[in-house]
């Protein structure tokens, strides 16, 4: 019989008593029916604790796994390590004042983030915002996708052993934050979409500089997928792993390409169509397997569709127009209004200090597709410039849920490339 | 979205709710249906094996702040097949804020009930981990509860020790 290492500490954290010993007493219940084998001469059976403070868990998502050797029997995920109460806030805050406070739940692609909220308050208060500014939301949204797919892909290889594959992915996104800068005045929390529009429109800098990223990222993918598609290491690595399938997927409740790679075309894009992708000429890319290598080559395929989209949007896009409503009840007044007229200045003042008001009792739900799958407001409204509650449907919340399921029976040293391939942001979680 | 399979889709349910089903409100394009609390599980199971509701993509909990059936719990499903969504809400009381679980029905409404006790306090009746999601245990509150207040209350939370010994 082995004697216990005296110099191995089993205590237990000490800190949030009430709670450690809930998500302990939780992974001794779960699959109750699993008989434990309690002599375990071998001590093959130990209890892990991965994270929150670790390089690979994407942020502070906290794993506890029980495991058998090297196969985790169970696990739970501890969540909340970044909860700031977003929906609290929002109650508290007009529409537009909120609108800031989104770039921080899916901080990877805050773009679509704006996006999202403003057309759910655009829907509720039913405003109609001009086909230029629709264009330009389109543009960036792929553009914010591309960019949140680029830090998936550097990250994940990176968990799978390659890092060089982070400096290449990190030096396209680089050209992402020059164009965000250069459209919105910022690169990483842009902030740039307004309830009726967008805040200023494309200069023909920023224009320039993303017809050459759409010119030239293409190549870049290709040069990847010659790298990766083949590539034994990568391929033994992802193959098989963390496979789920289709009908564990919809109970389980995935979202984005985790769910797209079991087979299920679920994208809001063509489920839903909102601003102008119905008019768009786009494939959503499945793949039936479920498993790491089908994520990553929806993923991949993903971005290149991206590029499709702006192309398109370049195409059709109006090349003048106003890029927000011109009616002061529904959206800021332009600048030049508010410098050099007195009811300019009023409106500017009543946006700020009320904002849009959408009618009384009304509820509506509208939802787009983030780069990580669906993202959907809910809100209820009291007739204020205030929401009464306000829900975020946010991806990587579902995508954890079905992380705990498909880590179940897994080797342990694929814990961090399944993570990885979940591609679950924190901050969107934790709202 | 096909006007049709919605009014399809009422229909049927309207014929199999019968009292059961208290209010219907269109949203500018989803219904959301108002429905009697004891009729709630019978409701999911009918839903997504008849209706073909066979993905849940969220639970939304609500504080009406009103001295009767305070916290309204919506279960908002979608059907891939008809393209449709659908908001199916009950009312609970402050008093007894309980209702029966749909993890039975939907596995992936574990993580969603558990951030509606966790936020509200409305307790999930044969939920297997009824833990709260984002706060400790050790938190005593709800607090997107419409009278907790948005500073938080100071001291609810005892705070890590930052220095290695613990003193």
């Amino acid at each position: 019989m082995m004697q216990p290492d005296p110099t191995i500490s089993r205590k237990k954290p000490t800190y949030f008593k009430e709670h450690q010993e809930a998500i302990y007493k939780s992974l001794e219940d779960k699959h109750a029916t699993v008989e434990i084998d309690h002599s375990d001469p071998l001590a093959t059976r130990m209890t892990l604790n991965m994270g929150p403070q670790h390089p690979a868990t994407h942020g502070v998502l906290r794993v506890l796994m029980e495991l058998d050797g090297e196969v985790i029997t169970k696990c739970r995920l501890d969540t909340g390590y970044l909860h700031r109460g977003i929906e609290k806030m929002a109650e508290n805050k007009t529409y537009q004042e909120f609108m800031p406070y989104t770039d921080r739940m899916d901080y990877l692609s805050p773009y679509s983030n704006n996006v999202a909220l403003c057309l759910a308050v655009e829907k509720i208060a039913n405003i109609q915002v001009p086909v230029r500014a629709s264009y330009i939301r389109m543009i960036c949204c792929e553009l914010s996708r591309i960019s949140s797919h680029l830090l998936w892909l550097g990250t994940m290889i990176m968990d799978a052993g390659a890092l060089s594959f982070f400096l290449w992915t990190f030096r396209e996104r680089e050209k992402i934050y020059d164009i965000f800068d250069e459209v919105a005045g910022h690169r990483f929390t842009v902030s740039h979409s307004r309830i009726g529009g967008v805040n200023n429109d494309f200069t023909p800098v920023a224009e320039e500089k993303i017809r050459k990223f759409v010119r030239e990222f293409p190549d870049e993918l290709k040069g990847w997928h010659k790298i990766l598609d083949r590539n034994r290491i990568f391929v033994d690595r992802n193959n098989g792993v963390g496979a789920i399938g289709h009908e564990d997927a919809i109970a389980i409740g995935l979202a984005g390409p985790s769910l797209r790679a079991t087979g299920i075309a679920y994208d809001i894009r063509r489920f839903e169509p909102y601003m102008l992708y119905d008019e768009m000429d786009f494939m959503v890319p499945t793949r039936t397997e479920g498993d790491n290598l089908a994520r990553y080559y929806c993923r991949m395929e993903e971005m290149s569709e991206s590029i499709r989209i702006i192309e398109q949007c370049f195409d059709r896009m109006p090349k003048k127009g106003p890029i927000r409503v011109d009616d002061a009840k529904k959206s800021y007044p332009s600048k030049d209004e508010v410098y050099y007229s007195m009811e300019g200045l009023i409106h500017d003042f009543m946006m700020t200090d009320t904002g849009v008001c959408p009618p009384e009792g009304a509820e509506s739900y509208l939802a787009i597709e983030a780069p990580k799958g669906e993202l959907g407001f809910y809100i209820q409204s009291d007739g204020t410039g205030h929401p009464w509650r306000l829900k975020i449907k946010s991806p990587s919340f579902s995508n954890l849920q079905g992380l705990e399921t498909i880590l179940d029976g897994e080797m342990v040293a694929d814990t961090v490339v399944l993570i990885g391939g979940m591609d679950p942001v924190m901050g969107d979680s934790d709202k | 979205m096909n006007t049709d399979i919605r009014d399809n889709l009422l229909q049927d349910i309207r014929e199999y709710l019968g009292d059961g089903l208290l209010e219907v409100y269109l949203d500018y394009k989803h219904p959301l249906l108002l429905i009697e609390r004891d009729r709630l599980h019978d409701t999911c199971r009918f839903l997504k094996n008849t209706m073909h509701f066979i993905y849940l993509n969220e639970i939304i909990g609500t504080d009406r702040f009103t001295s009767e059936d305070r916290f309204e719990v919506i279960y908002h499903l979608v059907s891939l097949r008809d393209r449709q969504r659908l908001f199916v809400k009950v009312r609970v009381d402050e008093e007894l804020p309980v209702l029966p679980t749909v993890t039975d029905i939907w596995k992936g409404a574990n993580w969603n009930e558990r951030e509606v006790y966790d936020m509200f306090g409305i307790r999930f009746e044969g939920h297997p981990d009824l833990r709260r999601i984002f706060l400790p245990e050790d938190f005593k509150y709800y607090p997107l509860r419409k009278e907790f207040p948005l500073l938080g209350v100071p001291g609810s939370l005892e705070m890590p020790n930052s220095t290695p010994d613990h003193d």
